[in-house]
This record gives C-alpha cells, sequence and structure tokens, in this order.
C-alpha cells in the first residue's frame, strides 16, 4: 500500500475496465515519473468528455452537438441505415469506407439472461425514425454472436410488417484464415452465403 | 505438469473479459458447474469460432487455473445455438432454461442435470414442441431432479390419493381440502392434467392442449420455480410466446 494520493490514484485506475491492480501500479508511476505527460491536458479531456459529449438523439452515436456528424451530414444517404450494438462498431463499418448511409445505435443486445429485452434497447427510436417512409433499406448489423442472432431474428420480425427491406450482414470464413480451423456454424454460414464465380 | 483435463458441456453463460476473452460458465457431464476462460474467442479469426457460444454441446479440454480454469481446445457436439436463434421465442425459453440450470447447479457432478440440459436444448432447436411447454416442462424436471419435486395429483403435504385442487406452491403443488389454507386457489383439472404430463414427458397430451391451459400451467411452473430458486429468473420477464407472432 502505497500513502495517501499515490494509493487513490491507483485505486481509481483499478476501478476502470481491463486494468488490473499491477497495470494501475504502472500508470499511476508513469504519470508521478513522466515530467513531459500533460497532466493538465488529461484531466481536461476526461471533465470535457463528461461535460461536452452525449449521445445523439437521432441515432444513438457519440455526439459533441444534439445530433452527431454522420447524421448532420448531408452527403449520406438517408434511404439506407446500418443498426449497430455500440457507438464502436459504427467506427469500424466507418473504416471500411463501402457504406455511406447513417446508423442507428441500439445500446446492446438482446439478452435475457443478463436482463436485457427489447425494451432495454433503442429499438423504439429506431421504428419511429422508420415510421415517416424515407428509409427504404434497414442492414442490420449486429455482432456475429448468440445475442446480435437474436437481435436480429427479433428486428427482422418486427419489420417485416413495414414493407422495408431487412438486409442482414454476410458471415462465413475470416480473411486470411485456415479452412480446417473453421467451426461448424461458421462454415455452414459461408456455404450458406456462397456467391457465384463464374456460370 | 499442467493438470488438463476434458469433458463434455453445455455452454450457459459467457461473459466479455478484456479486449477479446470471454468467460465462459458451462455445465460439464463430469465436473459440474465450471466457469473458464476462453482466450481470444471474440477475435474473428478465433480457433473456437462458434463452439463457446452459449446453447452449444462441445467437447472441451481445459487446464486448471488459479482461480478460473483455460480452456484450450473445443470440438462441437451439438451446434443447437443456431437453430435456436432463428426462432425468438425459443430463444427466450433457451435463455430460461440455462438460466435456471445455473442456478440449480454447483461444481459438484450432475449427470441427471446436464443430460436434461442438453435434453431441452435439442428438443428447442428441433421445434419438436412448443417452447413454453419445453421450458416449463424442463423446469419442473429440473426442480424435482434437485429435490423440489411438485405434486400435481396426490395431496403434496399429506400424501392423500388425489385428485384435488388446491394448488398452492408454497406447500408443493396441490393440497387436499384439509391441508389447504383458507382462500387457497384452485386450478381446473385439465391444467392440473398438463402440469403432470410435462412432469413425466407426456407430450402427446401436452401438444394437444389449447393455449389458455398452457398459460395457466406455465404460471403455475413459473411461481413454482421462482419460489424455490429464492431470487426471481431474469430470463422469465422476457419470455416471448410463439402465438404473440403468428
Amino acid at each position: 500500500m502505497y500513502e495517501g494520493i499515490v494509493q487513490e490514484l491507483i485505486d481509481e485506475f483499478g476501478r476502470l475496465p481491463g486494468i488490473g491492480p499491477k497495470s494501475a501500479q504502472r500508470i499511476a508511476f508513469h504519470i508521478l515519473q513522466t515530467e513531459t505527460f500533460d497532466v493538465s491536458r488529461l484531466a481536461e479531456l476526461l471533465t470535457e468528455l463528461r461535460e461536452k459529449v452525449h449521445f445523439c438523439e437521432i441515432c444513438g452515436n457519440v455526439a459533441e452537438q444534439q445530433t452527431c456528424s454522420i447524421c448532420r451530414d448531408p452527403r449520406r444517404t438517408p434511404t439506407l441505415i446500418c443498426v449497430v450494438e455500440e457507438a464502436k462498431d459504427v467506427v469500424a463499418i466507418e473504416r471500411t469506407r463501402e457504406f455511406r448511409g447513417l446508423y442507428h445505435v441500439l445500446g446492446g443486445a438482446i439478452s435475457p439472461i443478463d436482463g436485457i429485452g427489447p425494451d432495454e434497447l433503442r429499438i423504439r427510436q429506431l421504428l419511429q425514425r422508420l415510421a415517416d417512409g424515407t428509409v427504404q433499406e434497414v442492414i442490420i448489423a449486429t455482432d456475429p454472436n448468440l445475442e446480435g442472432e437474436a437481435t436480429a431474428t427479433y428486428l427482422s420480425r418486427l419489420l417485416q410488417t413495414l414493407e422495408i427491406r431487412v438486409t442482414r450482414l454476410a458471415s462465413g470464413l475470416p480473411v486470411g484464415g485456415d479452412l480446417e480451423y473453421a467451426d461448424e456454424v461458421t462454415l455452414g454460414r459461408a456455404f450458406e452465403g456462397r456467391t457465384i464465380v463464374s456460370n | 505438469m499442467v493438470p488438463l483435463y476434458r469433458d463434455e458441456a453445455v455452454v450457459i453463460r459467457t461473459t466479455k473479459l478484456g479486449e477479446a476473452d470471454r468467460i465462459v460458465t458451462m455445465l460439464t457431464k463430469q465436473h459440474g458447474k465450471v466457469r473458464a476462460v476462453a482466450k481470444g474467442v471474440r477475435r474473428t479469426a478465433s480457433k473456437f469460432g462458434a463452439r463457446l457460444e452459449p446453447f452449444m454441446v462441445a467437447d472441451v479440454q481445459l487446464y486448471e487455473g488459479r482461480s478460473l480454469d483455460i480452456i484450450t481446445q473445443a470440438e462441437t457436439l451439438g451446434a443447437y445455438g443456431a437453430d435456436i436463434v432463428a426462432d425468438y421465442p425459443s430463444y427466450t425459453a433457451a435463455n430460461a432454461i440455462v438460466e435456471t440450470a445455473e442456478r440449480l447447479t454447483d461444481a459438484e457432478p450432475q449427470l441427471q442435470q446436464y443430460l436434461l440440459l442438453v435434453g431441452a436444448l435439442r428438443s428447442l432447436a428441433r421445434g419438436d414442441h412448443d417452447a413454453a411447454l419445453v421450458l416449463d416442462a424442463y423446469l419442473l424436471r429440473a426442480l424435482s431432479l434437485a429435490g423440489w419435486a411438485p405434486s400435481f395429483f396426490d395431496c403434496s403435504r399429506c400424501q392423500k390419493p388425489g385428485p384435488h385442487s388446491h394448488a398452492v406452491v408454497q406447500l408443493g403443488g396441490v393440497v387436499c381440502d384439509e391441508c389447504a389454507p383458507s382462500g387457497s386457489p384452485r386450478l381446473d383439472a385439465d391444467t392440473l392434467g398438463l402440469l403432470s404430463a410435462l412432469l413425466t414427458g407426456d407430450w402427446d397430451l401436452a401438444d394437444e392442449s389449447p393455449e389458455d391451459v398452457r398459460r395457466r400451467a406455465s404460471g403455475v411452473t413459473a411461481a413454482y420455480t421462482q419460489w424455490h430458486l429464492e431470487r426471481g429468473l431474469r430470463s422469465l420477464a422476457h419470455l416471448d410466446r410463439k402465438q404473440l407472432t403468428t
């Protein structure tokens, strides 16, 4: 145990996800010993994060204004909405530069065992966005795990009455992997979603 | 030498750990409930792929860690997850089933509970019966295996031969007129018949039962389960019954 502030700082870092007591100690001593480390900048950013960063009123992505930069961008295609679980997924899809539509962040996936049902997600807000008839296609890009698939099943069932095209991201073999190591479910999906190379 | 062991397991629950790992809670055939770390399982190119998703039955190899064991290999024995998740009512029922299994088991080997769990998930995946019926049958039988067998015919208190119609979950099922506390509710013969059928595995009778009877039986089963598990099952609140969708 250290004295006073050092121990308090270690304890605070230790509360963060993925940081154990050793990592917390290493970070605290790095700040303490590195004179060039701009502590006030870090403190400012942490304060600003709390004060200025919100969730976009339209899509639920992180935003510094009432709406996020993607929802405000007039060059984005308003007829396409990609539904993702977390704001982190928006960043991942944006990195591909393949998608030019809008997003809708659900805030998680349906997991009854963890007490998360459809009412705990931003599904009602999604239905409100679809009500005016602008959107022609909803791309469900929830995680390719069990909770993500269940959420996709629920959404597709819900949206089938709205006469909107509902699509799901393809899943199959990862690029750079070996076929022999693919599990049965993934390989099965790859067969289901195979594409024509030549007739 | 690293103590390695191998077992058959049903994945009950997964929890994110660190950057790309997961803690996988499993009910194994020989080692009871085991919590183990699957390293790198959340990466898209993970060697585990979908093998350690909830509702999967897998042949797993683990080595004993200090607090949690580590999963080194997994081979699929029953890929029930994909079929269950394709039908939302089955998914919500499967959640309630695995949550019950998690609550009723511990580190002691419980082969009967394991086999019952695998059977219930297989039935849901195949779509053999209505998902709500599979769930109710599982709950009644799992509680029976845990030592809380209900009675839906003879008096659960004095064993006076039935049929009886007063249903008191706190007393273990139906009770005779003498044992029934004042004001205790009565259940109709059809509902009691369905509950007995679910407990004994009379699927012909269960599959033929009308919807209102199934709903009453589900209510009794849920109350009986919640009473014995002390803390409520979170997943029961999110159950989705098939007929609402069709």
